[in-house]
């Protein structure tokens, strides 16, 4: 166990060493020094405050990375969780802003109409790929552009909220509509984050959602037939699981969890309660970043939206010390490759290990294992 | 009729190509074990040998695509060594391969010229199409230039192929089974452009199953088997196809041991009519999972024959029913035809019931199991650890499934006990699978079938790759399964398993069942000519099959 553990975490630690490297250097270039930036960096994520913020920032980021990595199991690249998500935000925000229900009925409509909405773009994609052979990567892609200027036309031409003639938004939703934050919760057991600091309501749906995705990945037979499907899709075919319908109903189960990508920020955060311009759009593409990240496994993935959130909040500290910013995606890029190359290191050493453990262990004599393909 | 190859041969530059003890091991096994070839100057030269004799193997180590471990390759009497087939193209080497490597939405010259594309910067096309035209007057290799590769026939693209290696100058030309995609008419043509080549000068190397094409159009023959040449023929008016098949086959089969019928009478598994048309239309499964895996998502080599063609058969309770044949005459396809993986028409029926209309998985719950015939590919998952792998194939049924989700302690249960009585050396049950020797893994595959207790078994190569140990117990547990009452359809390469297990012998050749055998008293000629459709050539008729009439002739 203790092996199992020393490779799960040298990768990233390596990782991150190498990140550092790469980033220092890249700081260098810029003519400034690397210890002010990381200096300012620290001093700008050592607080209770920030930690709220980065927390607040990653459970988004989290939901997109289930999305995407429930496709990954399986090989199947979900480009659109993008599309998926911003069409669902704005359905369920304009839909929410419509109707008057009591609070968790409203809370759950929102939701519902989301994951209907994500699930139902993702279907063509599916059946694009599962009838006539369309590279989902493509598809996906392609309806990105689609949803967003059927966003843009929309929210023109008939959500716009009439009280704002000036500012292409929605109706702001009301007080039923919304979750609370876990302030009150936190302060029930002796804890303060301080005034005016804000602990989202989506965080518990996050937590939920991941339990979900271990249960059915690990503990289900549809979980079973998915890992099968992308590990070793011949044998897959060969026991009897029809490759369509594991397409079909895959891509549509990531683009219903895409569809609760933008409720956390759409009705729990006291930023938005609406879908407007400011609302963000590309959280899709940083969920294929987590699930390679976190190797598509629903705590990797977690502590990946973390790190993830930390460096962006960390970086808004480089503007005081006039340093670029960017830095903070060259640490972010960086990060990410060195981690995938350090992970199949990683998988290589540790397959050897098993394998000669394994004819170590034995009973009778062997010579030589197949390697894994 | 055969010279006997003697080692260290004088040099002798008649020989455009001459090969000496050619060894090459890949981990595990001996693919060529001191193969002799010499191949003279301007002829058409066949190699003759079953599926797995190690013909690919010494035509990839004449084209440079790997190095033998020992032995000589001389060419015009000087010995060469080629480091790759850019290498092998410089010597004047080329290989036509089996499937054609052309961009199909290219002209014909661009697809000649892909790769060594004359002029510096600019492509000179002129060039390019009168050198085409050119080499295609004088081997009289009709093509035009400017037709779209897309819109060639099978025969026509052959020819692209031909000229694509006769373009960067080979004048010794490879053929890997070059007939195995064409029609009578295509095969005639060929055989006249490759007769017209040879008159040039340059000299044509082909491999081939069918012994007639081999007897009517080579100028000498070498036959290899089990990694050997076996015999080398200069004159081949001298052999007749029986001779040459009991040459590929062997010169004794195995002698099928003496036990007891257990053959009682009712039909387990009735297969009616199964056929499987030629051109499969839209996206199949197939395909799907291919392209999943990252593979090319083609649906397949085209043929000129259905794939499986009006295939009926019955296998009877306590019986084995042995499939032989060359590999790809439809073999797979009628096994995955019977257990739902691949759509045709026809009826398959397990226990009288009828499963045509039926899933995989429903058959399966019908009573069938399966042992496919690539265990890495298609048996199991080798990331996976072996308790997940007993699931596998039995995810649907309520072994170890309850509503939905895994019951995790009935396969960790199943996979103990298929460990034990099944003799996997393994040192527990979370291992991947990729830690388990071949024969290990494919003991494990055999047990997780035997243990869902099928009354029906189809078994495709269940030994192939696996030490002797584990053939033993494998070859033991269908044994044991066949006293018990199981109906076994055994597909396999290897004629010790086919005639020591079985108790009837199906040939298939071009998807069809063209045979009905008694292992007891089968002779080598007859086999062999059985599966390469060499029984025309001989005058000898499929028509009065012996046996039951169950194989339609």
């Amino acid at each position: 166990m203790n092996r199992r553990l020393l490779t799960t975490f040298a990768a990233p630690a390596l990782a991150a060493v190498a990140a550092i490297v790469v980033s220092s250097v890249a700081v260098l270039v810029a003519g400034e020094s690397p210890a002010t930036a990381f200096k300012a960096m620290w001093s700008q994520i050592d607080s209770t405050e920030s930690i709220v913020l980065i927390v607040n920032r990653a459970v988004p980021y989290y939901v997109a990375g289930v999305a995407v990595a429930i496709g990954f199991k399986m090989n199947l690249f979900n480009i659109g969780a993008n599309g998926q998500y911003v069409l669902a935000a704005l359905l369920a925000a304009a839909a929410g802003a419509a109707v008057d229900l009591p609070a968790p009925i409203h809370v759950a409509m929102i939701m519902g109409i989301a994951v209907v909405v994500g699930a139902t773009w993702a279907a063509i994609p599916a059946l694009l790929k599962a009838y006539r052979g369309v590279n989902e990567v493509i598809s996906t892609i392609m309806l990105n552009y689609v949803a967003t200027n059927l966003i843009a036309y929309l929210l023109a031409e008939h959500f716009r909220n009439p009280d704002q003639p000036n500012i292409r938004e929605t109706r702001v939703l009301p007080e039923s509509a919304r979750l609370p934050s876990l302030n009150s919760l936190f302060e029930a057991i002796g804890f303060d984050f301080g005034p005016g600091v804000v602990l989202h309501g989506f965080l518990p749906v996050a937590i939920v959602l991941g339990i979900g995705y271990h249960v059915l990945l690990n503990r289900s037979r549809f979980g079973f037939n998915l890992r099968v499907s992308g590990e070793n899709p011949t044998a897959a075919r060969a026991a009897g699981i029809s490759p369509r319908r594991m397409i079909i109903v895959t891509l549509i189960m990531s683009g219903a969890i895409a569809g609760l990508i933008g409720i956390g920020p759409l009705i729990a955060d006291p930023q938005f309660y609406k879908y407007g311009d400011q609302f963000p759009v590309s959280y899709g593409f940083i969920g294929l970043s987590l699930a390679l990240l976190g190797r598509n496994h629903p705590v990797g993935m977690a502590a990946a939206a973390l790190v993830w959130a930390t460096i962006e909040r960390a970086t808004q500290a480089l503007s005081f010390v006039d340093i670029p910013q960017e830095i903070g995606i060259i640490l972010q890029g960086s990060f990410l490759l060195s981690a995938i190359i350090a992970y199949e290191i990683v998988r290589r050493l540790s397959a050897d290990a098993e394998t000669r453990a394994a004819s170590r262990e034995t009973p009778g004599t062997r010579t030589i294992a197949e390697a894994p393909a | 009729m055969t010279t006997a190859v003697e080692p260290g041969t004088a040099i002798d530059s008649a020989y455009a190509i001459e090969l000496r003890g050619i060894v090459k091991r890949f981990p595990g096994v001996v693919a060529n074990d001191g193969v002799n070839l010499r191949v003279r100057e301007g002829t058409i030269h066949a190699i003759v040998g079953e599926n797995g004799a190690g013909k690919s193997t010494l035509m990839k180590t004449l084209y440079g695509a790997h190095q033998p471990d020992e032995g000589d390759i001389l060419i015009h009497g000087t010995r060469r060594t080629f480091r790759s087939p850019s290498a092998a193209i410089d010597m004047g080497i080329g290989m036509v391969f089996q499937h054609f490597m052309l961009a199909d939405n290219f002209t014909v010259w661009e697809n000649i010229v892909l790769g060594s594309e004359p002029g510096h910067l600019r492509l000179n096309m002129r060039k390019a199409r009168r050198r085409i035209r050119e080499l295609s007057e004088q081997y009289g290799l009709e093509v035009d230039p400017d037709e779209l590769v897309a819109d060639l026939g099978v025969g026509d693209k052959q020819r692209v192929e031909i000229l694509k290696v006769l373009y960067r100058g080979a004048r010794i030309l490879i053929l890997d089974e070059p007939t195995a995609v064409l029609v009578p008419h295509e095969v005639t043509e060929l055989f006249a452009s490759l007769e017209q080549l040879t008159q040039q000068g340059a000299t044509v190397i082909f491999i081939s199953h069918k012994l007639d094409e081999v007897l009517g159009n080579a100028d000498a023959i070498t036959v290899i088997r089990a990694g050997k040449t076996v015999g080398e023929i200069d004159d081949p008016s001298t052999v007749t196809a029986g001779e040459l098949a009991e040459m590929m086959v062997g010169s004794e089969l195995p002698s099928p041991e003496t036990r007891e019928a257990t053959v009682r009478d009712d039909v387990r598994l009735e297969v009616v009519g199964l056929t499987i048309e030629s051109a499969p239309t839209g996206v199949d499964t197939v395909a799907l999972a291919a392209g999943l895996a990252g593979g090319i998502e083609s649906s397949g080599t085209p043929t000129s024959h259905r794939p499986l063609d009006d295939v009926s058969l019955r296998v009877h309770s306590g019986e084995i029913v042995g499939i032989a044949g060359v590999e790809g005459n439809g073999q797979t396809e009628l096994i995955e035809a019977i257990m739902g993986l691949r759509p045709a028409s026809g009826i398959v029926k397990v226990d009288e019931q009828d499963v045509s209309e039926l899933s995989n998985t429903a058959r399966r719950n019908a009573g069938i199991g399966y042992v496919a015939e690539d265990r890495q590919r298609d048996g199991m998952v080798l990331s996976m650890t072996l308790w997940e792998n007993v699931i596998l194939g039995h995810q649907a049924g309520d072994d170890f499934t309850h509503r939905g989700l895994i019951d995790r302690d009935a396969a960790r249960e199943r996979t103990r006990q298929v460990v034990e009585e099944f003799d996997v050396r393994t040192p527990g049950i979370d291992v991947s699978a990729f830690t388990l020797s071949g024969g290990n893994q494919q003991k494990l595959i055999v047990g997780r079938e035997m243990m869902a207790k099928p009354h029906v078994l189809i078994a495709a190569h269940p030994t192939r790759g696996v030490d002797v140990g584990a053939q033993a117990v494998i070859w033991d547990i269908l044994r044991q399964a066949r006293s018990d009452g199981l109906a076994t359809l055994l597909i396999s390469a290897d004629l010790d398993e086919l005639i020591g297990l079985s108790d009837r012998l199906l040939v298939m050749l071009r998807g069809k069942v063209v045979a009905e055998v008694d292992p007891q008293t089968v002779t080598p000629a007859e086999l062999g000519s059985y599966m390469t459709g060499a029984h025309q050539h001989d005058g000898r008729s499929a028509s009065g099959s012996p046996g039951d009439g169950e194989a339609p002739a």
